[in-house]
């Protein structure tokens, strides 16, 4: 008792250290949650191995100044596109994860996510693995044109080969899921989180404001409209995002069985 | 300035703003006119069967030459009235879902799909939000993925976004000449990547959004020849061109097994960026 009392008391001293320094100065301030503190926090401590797929794309319609936006973004912050995917483990569970980051052009989808996304799918297919998919995305890459638009129906196929091969689909929406991704393989999930006040829509606010020229009612599209609505199974909080997958993944461990001569399979082998 | 293009100017001069212009022409062949000239002893399906019926969607039963085939489409109006009876061809999640219902009864009767594109994109109200945008296009874009039976699609006038797109996940995209399919109407576009609706005309031309430019891509399968000036200038024209090109598309599914067309479907679109991914 004794222990976990002064366990507590070094973590609040460490807490308070980390604060001061942000008031003074001396220590940048982590605004985003990015997705590898993300995976930090839900996975097993060091059994998140990234995917290297190894493949670049290029700028199919010869938008000017997007190549130069990219490499800034890549030389600036070390990411190298809107999503990163990988294995892990969870509470003991292997699944197949992958984060979206809506710090590379608002997590927009272009060629290389939509390629991501469906190579993440097929590899969880391959190797029978639950897939986890935390979807933040303004929607399609205008950049990239009708080539963005293909990627929802790519990545869509890719889900729903996945989840007819007997897949489990988790994803969880988070802010903010809109327009060509929340039309495509992020309303799909056999199980659907959402993290709280997160924006979730095809089209965002101020397009509706402007069609209809009135002002929307208080909390659309947020979240917890959307459980409201019976589009989200369950509102999750981060601190509990861990405890809630490792339940999901249990409830689907069912050890392999018979039903009607059909062998099923779900989740680890 | 842009009223001149109607006859006067040959197609193959079009900028791509003039081109999205003739697409939008209240003139220009609607869905009823190709079911009119196409088919026969057509049979409107209506309804969701989930409280609604949205009537930017036209859908329903004909005979293509004997052969039973189900027709999808956007419906827009040529008047004022016609339009806000049919919201200008956006379609909200019931427009969606019905679609989804014929497209599985296309399937259990072994019916090929032949859609035909016009929207200005899926609605963006309060009601279509509320009750699932997103997800009904998501699910049809999963559905039409697996489908056993062919899908062809006509994009024959403005196709915007994924409004467009939930019914045009087919084997083949055809697409008439002065027609247009982006991801965004060019306005949306604008107002995206500038905050500024004066660019429209900029935005024509850097979407890449004409038949040509999508068929050098590869993302459409043909073009099809339009009169002179517009296909309004000469509707049974374009008739009889996509006539030629069902009949030819659907003697060529009518011998291939479903699980070959559907994989047919899911290789295109597998492999329709192939080209842009440097391993």
């Amino acid at each position: 008792m004794k222990n976990l009392l002064d366990e507590r008391k070094t973590k609040f001293q460490a807490l308070k250290d980390i604060r001061s320094r942000i008031i003074k100065g001396t220590m940048p301030v982590k605004k985003t949650y990015t997705p590898e503190m993300r995976i930090k926090d839900i996975a097993d401590k060091g059994t998140f191995r990234e995917f290297r797929f190894g493949f670049s794309t290029g700028d199919p319609l010869g938008f000017p100044d997007y190549k130069r936006k990219k490499e800034e973004i890549q030389k600036n912050t070390g990411v190298k596109e809107a999503v990163l995917s990988g294995t892990c483990c969870i509470d003991g569970h292997n699944a197949v994860i992958a984060v979206m980051d809506r710090r590379f052009l608002m997590g927009s989808m272009g060629i290389a996510v939509g390629e991501i996304i469906t190579r993440t799918f097929e590899y969880a297919d391959a190797h029978r693995q639950p897939c986890i998919i935390f979807t933040a995305s303004g929607g399609a890459r205008m950049q990239e044109g009708m080539f963005s638009l293909m990627q929802m129906a790519k990545t869509a196929a890719a889900a729903e080969k996945y989840k007819r091969n007997g897949g489990l689909y988790i994803v969880c929406l988070t802010n903010p899921t809109t327009g060509g991704v929340s039309a495509s393989f992020a309303s799909l999930g056999d199980i659907t989180l959402a993290e709280p006040g997160a924006l979730i829509c095809f089209a965002g606010p101020r397009v509706i404001e402007q069609t209809i020229g009135q002002a929307l009612p208080k909390g659309f599209q947020i979240s917890e409209y959307l459980e409201e609505h019976g589009f989200v199974d369950r509102i999750v909080r981060r601190d509990e995002m861990r405890a809630v997958l490792s339940q999901l993944l249990k409830l689907h461990e069912v050890p392999k069985m018979k039903t009607s001569g059909k062998e099923y399979y779900r989740g680890r082998q | 300035m842009i009223e001149g293009i109607r006859g006067s100017r040959k197609n193959s001069e079009l900028t791509p703003a003039e081109r999205v212009y003739l697409a939008r022409l209240e003139e220009r062949p609607k869905i009823y006119d190709f079911i009119e000239s196409l088919f026969t002893d057509f049979f409107e399906c209506k309804g969701d069967r989930a409280g609604k019926e949205d009537r930017s969607i036209c859908g329903g039963i004909a005979l293509f030459e004997g052969l039973p085939v189900t027709v999808l489409g956007h419906r827009k109006g040529r008047s004022l009235e016609e339009n806000l009876a049919c919201n200008f061809g956006m379609p909200g999640p019931e427009g969606y879902r019905k679609a989804l219902r014929l497209m599985k009864e296309a399937e259990k009767f072994s019916r090929p799909v032949i859609t035909f594109i016009d929207t200005p994109g899926a609605y963006p109200g309060i009601d279509a939000e509320k009750f699932g945008q997103s997800g009904a296009i998501a699910e049809n874009l999963a559905f039409m993925s697996t489908m056993q039976v062919p899908v062809i699609t006509f994009i024959t006038g403005e196709g915007n976004s994924g409004g467009a797109l939930a019914i045009a996940v087919a084997n083949k995209v055809y697409m008439l000449e002065n027609a247009v399919y982006s991801i965004l109407s060019p306005e949306g576009f604008c107002s995206i990547m500038w905050k500024d609706a004066a660019r429209v005309k900029e935005a024509c031309s850097m979407m890449k959004c004409t038949a040509q430019e999508l068929y050098d891509f590869g993302i459409t399968d043909g073009i099809l020849r339009e009169h002179e000036g517009g296909a309004q200038n000469d509707i049974g024209a374009v008739c009889m061109e996509i006539r030629d090109v069902l009949r030819r598309e659907l003697n060529r599914y009518s011998g291939m097994n479903g699980n070959d067309i559907a994989a047919e479907r899911q290789k295109k679109y597998r492999n329709i960026d192939v080209r842009f991914i440097v391993q």
